[in-house]
Parts: structure tokens; C-alpha cells; sequence
């Protein structure tokens, strides 16, 4: 097989990839939003038990997290899955993953924001939804940008977890064209895949990051 | 009727008492300076009377509409968050550290609160925040962001933010702390203008000097209590209580 039907073969699952990428980040990122305000709460057994969700999500693989989402419902409730189930587990176990993960990301820039900031807010009759949507959410959103940015790269290599599922993404495709050449070259070609892609994402975050410091 | 008046108020952190049974009142167009040492309860007291802080018993009453009264054990019950947001329309206050907001330049930050908590005319409240922000010096800035000015602008736009609210009354809490000797120079002729308007205002500062000039009425606190009220010439020149001339001294000492 010659590079360019490998990288051919390659860029087909590439489609499927930049998939679980958007939507992950579409899903994970307003839940992030929603479960740091939970574990913010000051009602204490809902942060209590946001805190030991995050605990789990953070502390064990994504692979595994992957494999109980997409088994999980035929062990637990022998539900029959359907053909598309491959795609929605896929999608369902990263963005709860990284929904964690944002979420402590929010959460601590929420915290960084002084507290005079509310103050201000509160003297001046801002409602507790306009404080947050108004003062509060746009200063976090800038902050967070650089550690944000670090979750979004690791996504896209984190893409190539969802082999597990058997889910046909560019390393799915990396992996089996691989095994039929017997030669690593695939994989290579992946690789340089990934990291072009990854020049993309950071380019972008870099625009974004510039685009939100015209203040400090 | 006092414009403002916080009665009996009595708030504690933990074990620590910060604020003993104090009453205040304020009629429209006094101005009130309130002196005292660090931790003697006056920015706490200010913070009761804009509801940064709950009082734990006491009463809050701005034109007579009560923001909080206490219950039958003595404890202070706030009214609902509707009626409390539009007491809050009444006062205005400036904070030490301005807290202007950074990601708005100078015209929305005038101008985001007027707009859409009061939900007043835009074009109305735009030509109002330009009339501020000349008055206070600071035209052809309306643009800039709040790091883009000194410290000085900055709080010239933190008092501009509060007046555009319209407030019958303004609390400073040491408008000039953060701030050194020149610029504070500049906030002290902007209050002392506001003063000569008619502004009802109540002032919490380490300025002897200024407090003297500008107030009608001057309180010194200690230890959560009020220890001397009166005339600025009585309070700062001719104190009669102890503490009241301890405190003093030390500032004439350090100048």
C-alpha cells in the first residue's frame, strides 16, 4: 500500500474524530459550567456529591469510563444496543469526562475573581443571574482561556481512546491498516495527523486569548 | 424623616463582637464622616447599611421603608429581595478598592446598571454618564478600560458609576486608601464638590483633616461602639472623650 492510500484510508476516519471532538467540547463545556456551579453550592450535599463525582471521573481511566457507558446499560438493565449506541457512548463517556475536568477548571476561575467584583455588582442591584452572566462569567471565561486550552489538546489525542468501542475514528482506521501492512508507518502517519490538528486548536486558543486581552 | 437610619445594630463575627447597639441617622444633604481605628467596626457598619453584610439585629430603614426590623426574639428579618432591590435603588457606594469592572470601559460601567436594572432609557442614561464623567475630568476617556487609568481616575469613575444610579445617598468606605497622597488629593475635591451640591453622603476615612472641612457631623467609633458624635470642631478639635484624643494624637504625631 502506498503513503497516500494510508493516509487516505487515515483521513477517512479523521471525519468521525473531529465528531467526537465538537461535540465533546459542545457538551462538556456547558456542563462543566453547570457542575462547578453545583460543587459551588452552598447547599452542601449536592457539593458534597458533585465533589465525589468529579473525585471518580478524574480518578479513574477514560478507557474504562468509555467501556462502562457502552456495556454498561446491556449488564445493568440488559437493554439490547442499538448500532448507533457505539457513537452516543462514545460521546456520552467523554463529555462527562471532561466535564469534570472543566468544571474544576471554572470552578477555580469563578474563585479567582475578587470578591469586590460582586460587591459592586450586588450595591449596584445586579439580580444573582446578571451578576454571574454579566461580571462574573465573561472575567472566568478569560482567565481559563490557557488551562482550557491544555483540556482541548488533550482531547483531540484523547480521540483515539474511543478504539476501544470499536468506534471507527482515525486511529480505529490508524490501527487496522497497521495490522494489515504489519508496519507501524499508519500510526506514524496518525501521529502527524493528531499534531497537525493540534497546531490548529492552538493556533485558534491563541486568537481567542488575544481576542480577550484587551483588558487585564 | 431621616433619609437613612440604621437602628440598634448589633453584628458579630464568630466570638468577636464588631458592632454594639449602634444607631445612626442621616437627613438628606448631611454629610457624615466616620473616624476611627482599624477594626473598630465603621467599614462593617457601612457594609450593614448597603447589605453587604447582615446585620444580626437592628433595623435598616432608607425614607422610612424598612429593608430590615428585627422579630419578636431580636433577631433582623430582611424584606423580600423585591422590595430590597428597590431600596438598593437609594443608596450608591464607593469602595476602597473601586471594583470598577474590568472587562467594561468607563461609559458601560456607567452605564450597564442604569440601563438594565433600572431599565431606563439608553440614550437618556448615555448623555447622563458623559455629563459625569466631564464633570469629573475625565472627558475623551470613555472609552478607556479601568487598568488603562491611575488609581485616581479609576475611583473618579467608581464615584461617577454610583451617581449614575441617582442615589439619594452615597457611602464611601475609605474612598482613598488604595490611593497616594496626590491622587487622593483629587478624590477628596471631587467628594468635597458633591458635598457643596447637596450630596447626603456618609464617608468612612483617615483623612482628620478633610473629614474636619468637609462634614456636618462627625462619628468616631472604637471597638464597635460610638465613642464621640458631634460637630467636626467639637469631634476632631476639642474631643472630650479619652479615646477620642488618644486617637487623634497619634494622628497629629504622624502628621
Amino acid at each position: 500500500m502506498s503513503l497516500i492510500t494510508v493516509m487516505q484510508q487515515i483521513a477517512s476516519g479523521f471525519g468521525a474524530t473531529l465528531l467526537i471532538f465538537f461535540c465533546t467540547l459542545l457538551f462538556s463545556m456547558p456542563l462543566g459550567v453547570i457542575v462547578a456551579l453545583g460543587r459551588m453550592s452552598k447547599f452542601k450535599p449536592l457539593s458534597l456529591v458533585i465533589q465525589g463525582i468529579i473525585s471518580v471521573l478524574r480518578g479513574t481511566p477514560l478507557m474504562l469510563q468509555l467501556i462502562v457507558v457502552f456495556y454498561g446499560p446491556y449488564y445493568a438493565f440488559g437493554i439490547k444496543l442499538s448500532t448507533n449506541w457505539r457513537l452516543y457512548a462514545t460521546l456520552i463517556g467523554f463529555s462527562i469526562n471532561y466535564a469534570a475536568y472543566f468544571a474544576e477548571i471554572f470552578r477555580a476561575g469563578i474563585q479567582s475573581i475578587p470578591v469586590g467584583q460582586t460587591e459592586a455588582a450586588t450595591v449596584l442591584g445586579y439580580t444573582k443571574v446578571q451578576t454571574f452572566l454579566k461580571i462574573i462569567f465573561p472575567q472566568m471565561i478569560k482567565r481559563t482561556i490557557p488551562p482550557v486550552t491544555n483540556e482541548v489538546i488533550t482531547l483531540v489525542k484523547d480521540t483515539s481512546l474511543s478504539f476501544v468501542l470499536a468506534y471507527q475514528e482515525m486511529f480505529t482506521y490508524a490501527k487496522q491498516v497497521s495490522a494489515a501492512m504489519s508496519s507501524l508507518m499508519p500510526l506514524f502517519v496518525a501521529g502527524v495527523f493528531y499534531y497537525i490538528f493540534n497546531l490548529v486548536v492552538t493556533i485558534v486558543m491563541d486568537r481567542i486569548e488575544k481576542a480577550l486581552s484587551y483588558y487585564n | 424623616m431621616s433619609l437613612f437610619e440604621i437602628k440598634n445594630v448589633s453584628k458579630s463575627f464568630g466570638d468577636l463582637k464588631v458592632l454594639n447597639d449602634i444607631t445612626v441617622s442621616v437627613d438628606k444633604g448631611e454629610v457624615v464622616a466616620i473616624i476611627g481605628p482599624s477594626g473598630s467596626g465603621k467599614s462593617t457598619l457601612l457594609r450593614c447599611a448597603t447589605m453587604l453584610e447582615t446585620m444580626d439585629s437592628g433595623e435598616l430603614i432608607y425614607h422610612g421603608e424598612k429593608a430590615a426590623a428585627n422579630d419578636a426574639e431580636g433577631k433582623a428579618v430582611y424584606a423580600s429581595n423585591a422590595e430590597l432591590r428597590k431600596i438598593k435603588s437609594y443608596f450608591g457606594l464607593v469602595f476602597q478598592q473601586f471594583n470598577l469592572f474590568p472587562h467594561y470601559d468607563v461609559l458601560k460601567n456607567l452605564c450597564d446598571a442604569p440601563i438594565h436594572v433600572q431599565k431606563r432609557n439608553k440614550t437618556e442614561v448615555v448623555k447622563e454618564a458623559m455629563a459625569l464623567i466631564a464633570k469629573m475630568g475625565l472627558e475623551g476617556k470613555e472609552h478607556y478600560y479601568p487598568q488603562q487609568l491611575s488609581g485616581g481616575q479609576q475611583q473618579r469613575v467608581a464615584i461617577a458609576r454610583a451617581l449614575c444610579m441617582n442615589p439619594d445617598i452615597l457611602f464611601f468606605d475609605e474612598p482613598t486608601s488604595a490611593l497616594d497622597p496626590e491622587l487622593t488629593g483629587e478624590i477628596l475635591k471631587v467628594i468635597r464638590q458633591l458635598a457643596q451640591e447637596h450630596m447626603t453622603m456618609v464617608i468612612v476615612t483617615h483623612e482628620m483633616a478633610f473629614a474636619r472641612d468637609v462634614a456636618d457631623r462627625v462619628i468616631f467609633m472604637d471597638g464597635g461602639y460610638i465613642v464621640e458624635e458631634g460637630r467636626p470642631e467639637d469631634v476632631i478639635t476639642n474631643p472630650t472623650e479619652e479615646r477620642t484624643k488618644r486617637f487623634l494624637a497619634r494622628f497629629a504625631e504622624n502628621g
